[in-house]
């Protein structure tokens, strides 16, 4: 099957980025280089594409209800403008998907999932939505998305895009006409997100390259970004198999809410323990564990590398694993066998640089 | 354009040999670092260790991706370069005058399944 593209493919190629597919799509990986790119996140400002990303709007006299239903999060009575972060389970406690919920207005909800899960998550909200009144939309192919990220971001978005974005706090969203703006992201950094049409996002594109204050990334450096202040990636630290709980998420489960999909067994898993947990792991030699690699204690494999890095912000080899959680406590020594070699390392803290978020 | 120099054989997989006398100094090429980008690891072989033609013996990282290094000769390791375990990245600033390991070549006849200079430049335009 072809990939499909953004509205700003063809920006991509003509500033000759490394194209490659990623969740369907053809998508820019890098413009100069991933470090470069990282390091203008974190001390000045970055414009990821991110139009792949899909969005279903939930609207009518039982949207609310049918949030509650679906999502982990609590969102009963939040205040319009509030975004939250959660999960779609199964009944099993496995993740459908990480989502954010935006509450556009009372019984308006504007919900942003991931580009590989577009066609699954859809399928699944579709059957979920039985016996709800609610319209549900699914505008994946409507909107545009772009993020502004880093320390820099809010003048950028103000000055550049002449978006007023100041009073919004971290994690609130508002409309400016047809346009959608967030103080969210995906990188441990204060930024925003933007949602509008593709004639809309290729001109705030255009502006924001053209003021040179904001460094065109790729989606290289949107997961070293994102990896090195311990966000989960869905395929990586979260599936069908890894559940919220086992990757270290439960605090995005809300247990004192009524019911929602995967309750039940997600609150066994919480009380009783889990068998495999999301963990960090530091190593002492400079080689790199990647996705899949083995996680081994005496020679015995534990686990398996969900994500890892030669971080760029803090020049240390580290990753996360889902490991049996017998070896989960942290200092604990577990080995990584990269081709061929075993190299030592220990369990740390699945955050490997602090966020700095604007709150 | 990547750079290619002349007295060199080189390999599909964009490795190189270099031989002097019964030695052979493997690298990757200009056209291969580049295709990486920043280097940020070299995994390499121990002294005495054993390589065949075809078969690899390291990787070199990337930020995003390890890369299998494929000896392009059958040898035995006389000497890793030391200067990659610090600096990975002279691999990006010139990867001929960075070999990655010094070989004693086993069958020197290996060398005539792999590319001259010539061969080579073209191959990378393909």
């Amino acid at each position: 099957m072809e990939n499909k593209r953004t509205c700003l493919y063809d920006k991509h190629v003509q500033l000759g980025a490394l194209m490659s597919p990623f969740a369907g799509f053809e998508m820019p990986i890098q413009y100069s280089n991933i470090t470069d790119e990282h390091q203008a996140v974190r001390t000045a400002c970055g414009v990821f594409d991110v139009s792949h990303m899909g969005e279903v709007t939930v609207r009518g006299a039982e949207a609310e209800r049918y949030v509650q239903h679906i999502f982990t999060n609590n969102v009963a009575g939040a205040p319009i403008g509030q975004v939250f972060y959660g999960m779609m389970c199964y009944e099993n406690g496995g993740t459908v998907d990480d989502l954010l919920v935006y509450k556009m207005a009372e019984q308006d909800f504007f919900l942003v999932i991931n580009a590989a899960n577009i066609d699954k998550d859809w399928a699944w909200m579709l059957d979920q939505a039985k016996g709800f009144d609610i319209d549900l939309q699914n505008m994946s192919e409507h909107y545009g998305q772009l993020a502004v990220q880093g320390p820099e971001a809010e003048q950028v978005v103000e000055e550049v895009l002449g978006l007023a974005c100041k009073e919004l706090a971290f994690y609130t969203v508002k409309t400016i006409g047809d346009v959608i703006v967030s103080r969210t992201g995906y990188t441990g950094e204060d930024g925003f997100e933007i949602y509008a049409t593709p004639d809309y996002i290729n001109a705030c594109w255009d502006k924001l390259l053209a003021s040179g204050r904001c460094k065109p990334c790729g989606l290289g450096c949107r997961d070293t970004l994102r990896f090195e202040v311990g966000l989960p990636l869905y395929g990586d630290e979260l599936s069908a198999e890894i559940s919220p709980v086992m990757a270290g998420l439960s605090m995005f489960c809300k247990f004192d809410k009524e019911e929602f999909i995967g309750k039940e067994a997600l609150q066994q898993q919480k009380a009783e323990g889990v068998a495999q947990r999301v963990i960090g792991i530091e190593l002492s030699d400079k080689a790199i564990p990647r996705h899949g690699y083995a996680v081994l204690k005496d020679g015995e494999k534990v686990g398996e590398v969900t994500t890892g890095y030669h971080t760029i912000s803090s020049d240390k080899s580290v990753c996360m694993a889902l490991v049996d959680s017998r070896y989960a406590k942290l200092d604990t020594p577990l080995d990584i066998q990269i081709r061929k070699k075993v190299f030592p390392g220990k369990v740390v803290k699945k955050r490997f640089y602090d966020k700095h978020y604007k709150k | 354009m990547a750079k290619v120099i002349e007295g060199l054989y080189y390999s599909e997989s964009h490795e190189y040999v270099r031989v002097e006398g019964e030695y052979g100094y493997i690298g990757i090429s200009d056209y291969a670092q580049h295709a990486l980008g920043n280097v940020v690891y070299v995994d390499m072989p121990e002294v005495d260790d054993e390589i065949e033609a075809g078969e690899d013996f390291g990787a070199v990282e990337s930020v995003k991706a390890a890369s299998d290094l494929i000896a392009p000769v059958s040898g035995v390791v006389v000497e890793v370069n030391e200067a990659l375990e610090d600096q990975p990245e002279l691999l990006n600033q010139d990867s001929y005058e960075n070999w990655i390991i010094k070989v004693e070549l086993s069958d020197s006849t290996e060398l005539d399944n792999l590319m001259d200079a010539q061969a080579y430049a073209e191959f990378c335009e393909k």
